[in-house]
């Protein structure tokens, strides 16, 4: 299982703030912050917790299993983010 | 220098979110520090109330954070105040040590083409404000007997217009739209929404989760010209390139509308790529747009420039928006730069055109880095302008004000028959809830300023 965000991310970033395993990205501290869409989580480090569910502000994560249809997409779009990563670090 | 004996006194004119994270910032920063957050209108939140789309009600709870702000026993809440108006720039500064703009970029850019002042051409800007409820915009001359729309420019705020022209408005009814709105969009004739952009996908300026909102919309077919426009490939991006990203989300997002086709429902919306506004034609209303098509080069710097083909097409529509942008202000007292419609600074420190520090005033948001980012760009935004702020007072190079709050508030009562403070905005904000609930909405909106004053006053 994973946490997603989706489409309402208003880039606030308190969830990064309480991500005890710094899945979500990109950073306030990275360069890539000030362009991001949106934050992404990272479906491989993320353990579950929920903090960040209940720190955001404007209700936009939820677990993969609750993911309501229309928002479906942004699995594929959260994981893509990590992925761009790990191709270019292969 | 003497040592700073009493709170650091900060006046902060604007209370959007970057007005609101700014006062955050302040609140981290200590208890010896008071805000005064200031707002030309009677109601606070900036664009999270009057910009960010009826239908979008979950990004409205953002508020949530601001209003445990304003609750703050070091923050007063002085709304219904306009700096440069009410109280000049300088009696700000005399009564704080420093005074930090947060007034956003409420204008639109304009197309520059023949034909853009006839009734029936609105900027965006405008067209959101009137159907937010946004005071200034409540008598904006919408006409919707049109069967076509078209939005110049593929910025977010041309999808959440796209979008509020296209919902069915039974939808629409369970928002706090205004009712003026609501009533003007429950008999409209609109059944197609061209958005215009000058260049191609890969550069396009809408987000991918704006675009998949639109692909959601019910009943609403999206399709995308020409299709060729498709055809580009685009690079993989980097490591780390978020934008890159999602415009690469994006355009395989536009790829599956292309393959999808339209599915025949009552209502369209056409992305069109590669044109540009040449003129609006009407006689005394718009009655068409002549669209010209464009082609992508790659410049000798390997930066894309955009060049019209000559290929010209007239697209009869009553209602051209042009959504190309928004342009800050001039407040009067403070440095302005016109062309980028900022106000110049150093990383939030307020600058004269000879680059020096104009001492005690500062900026964030729009109104310092341009009309860029979402909601929560400002929380960072905020925070290297109050980290400025800090380390200038640290330093000693705030002048002590000459009087402090109570006169401030002396002052502003003389000035302006009724200022809005926490409890008056509190009011307000419960009538409009209670309102709605009533209506099976999350608030009815009042729009009228002197409306909201006597709703405030308690009347």
């Amino acid at each position: 299982m994973t946490y997603v965000i989706i489409q309402n991310c208003c880039n606030d970033a308190v969830c990064v703030e309480v991500c005890p395993v710094d899945c979500i990205h990109p950073r306030p501290d990275d360069p890539a912050f000030t362009e991001a869409e949106q934050l992404y989580i990272d479906p491989a480090t993320c353990v579950d917790c929920e903090l960040c569910v209940e720190a955001c502000p404007v209700d936009a994560i939820y677990p993969d299993v609750l993911l309501p249809e229309e928002h479906k997409p942004f699995l594929e779009i959260n994981a893509g983010y990590f992925e761009l990563n790990a191709a270019v670090e292969a | 220098m003497s040592a700073p004996s009493g709170p650091l006194r900060v006046a902060i004119v604007g209370a959007g979110p970057a007005g609101a994270y700014a006062a955050e910032h302040l609140l981290h920063a200590g208890t010896n520090i008071e805000i005064e957050l200031l707002d030309r209108l009677p109601t606070p939140w900036g664009l999270v109330r009057a910009g960010v789309s009826p239908d979008h009600q979950d990004t409205k709870a953002v508020t949530g954070g601001f209003e445990a702000v304003a609750a703050s026993p070091q923050v007063t809440l002085r709304l219904g105040v306009e700096v440069g108006k009410d109280v000049s720039h300088e009696e700000l500064l005399a009564h704080h040590h420093a005074v930090l703009y947060t007034v956003g970029a409420p204008g639109g850019r304009r197309l520059g083409v023949e034909g853009e002042d006839l009734p029936g051409s609105l900027a965006a800007t405008d067209f959101v404000g009137w159907y937010n409820g946004h005071p200034d915009h409540t008598d904006l001359p919408v006409d919707l007997s049109t069967e076509r729309a078209v939005i110049v420019g593929n910025g977010n705020v041309a999808f959440d217009v796209a979008r509020m022209l296209t919902l069915p408005v039974d939808v629409l009814a369970k928002t706090d739209i205004s009712d003026a709105a609501l009533e003007a969009l429950r008999t409209s004739q609109v059944r197609e929404v061209v958005v215009l952009a000058r260049r191609g996908p890969a550069q396009a300026a809408f987000t991918s989760p704006e675009l998949l909102a639109l692909m959601g919309l019910p009943d609403v077919d999206v399709t995308v010209e020409p299709a060729s426009c498709l055809d580009e490939d685009v690079a993989m991006p980097r490591a780390g390139d978020a934008r890159g990203y999602g415009r690469s989300v994006s355009l395989r997002l536009l790829r599956e509308l292309a393959q999808r086709g339209p599915a025949g429902a009552d209502r369209r919306i056409v992305l069109r790529f590669l044109g540009s506004p040449v003129a609006v034609h009407g006689d005394d209303r718009v009655q068409a747009l002549t669209i010209g098509a464009n082609e992508l080069e790659t410049g000798m710097d390997g930066r894309t420039v955009v060049r019209p083909t000559g290929d010209e097409e007239r697209l009869d529509t009553g209602l051209v928006l042009r959504a190309i942008g928004y342009h800050g202000r001039e407040v009067p007292g403070v440095p302005f730069d016109e062309a980028a419609g900022i106000i110049p600074n150093d990383d939030g420190r307020v600058t004269q055109p000879d680059g020096a520090q104009v001492p005690g005033v500062y900026v964030s948001g729009w109104i310092k880095r341009g009309p860029s980012g979402v909601i929560g760009t400002n929380k960072y935004c905020a925070q290297d302008t109050v980290d400025a702020l800090l380390a200038d007072h640290a330093a000693g190079h705030l002048t002590e004000p000459t009087a402090g709050g109570e006169a401030f508030g002396v002052l502003l009562a003389e000035r302006v028959p009724r200022v809005v403070d926490l409890a008056g905005w509190q009011a307000l904000d419960a009538h409009e809830r209670s309102t709605g609930a009533g209506q099976d909405r999350p608030r009815v909106k009042v729009t009228d300023v002197q409306e909201m004053l006597a709703v405030t006053g308690g009347a």
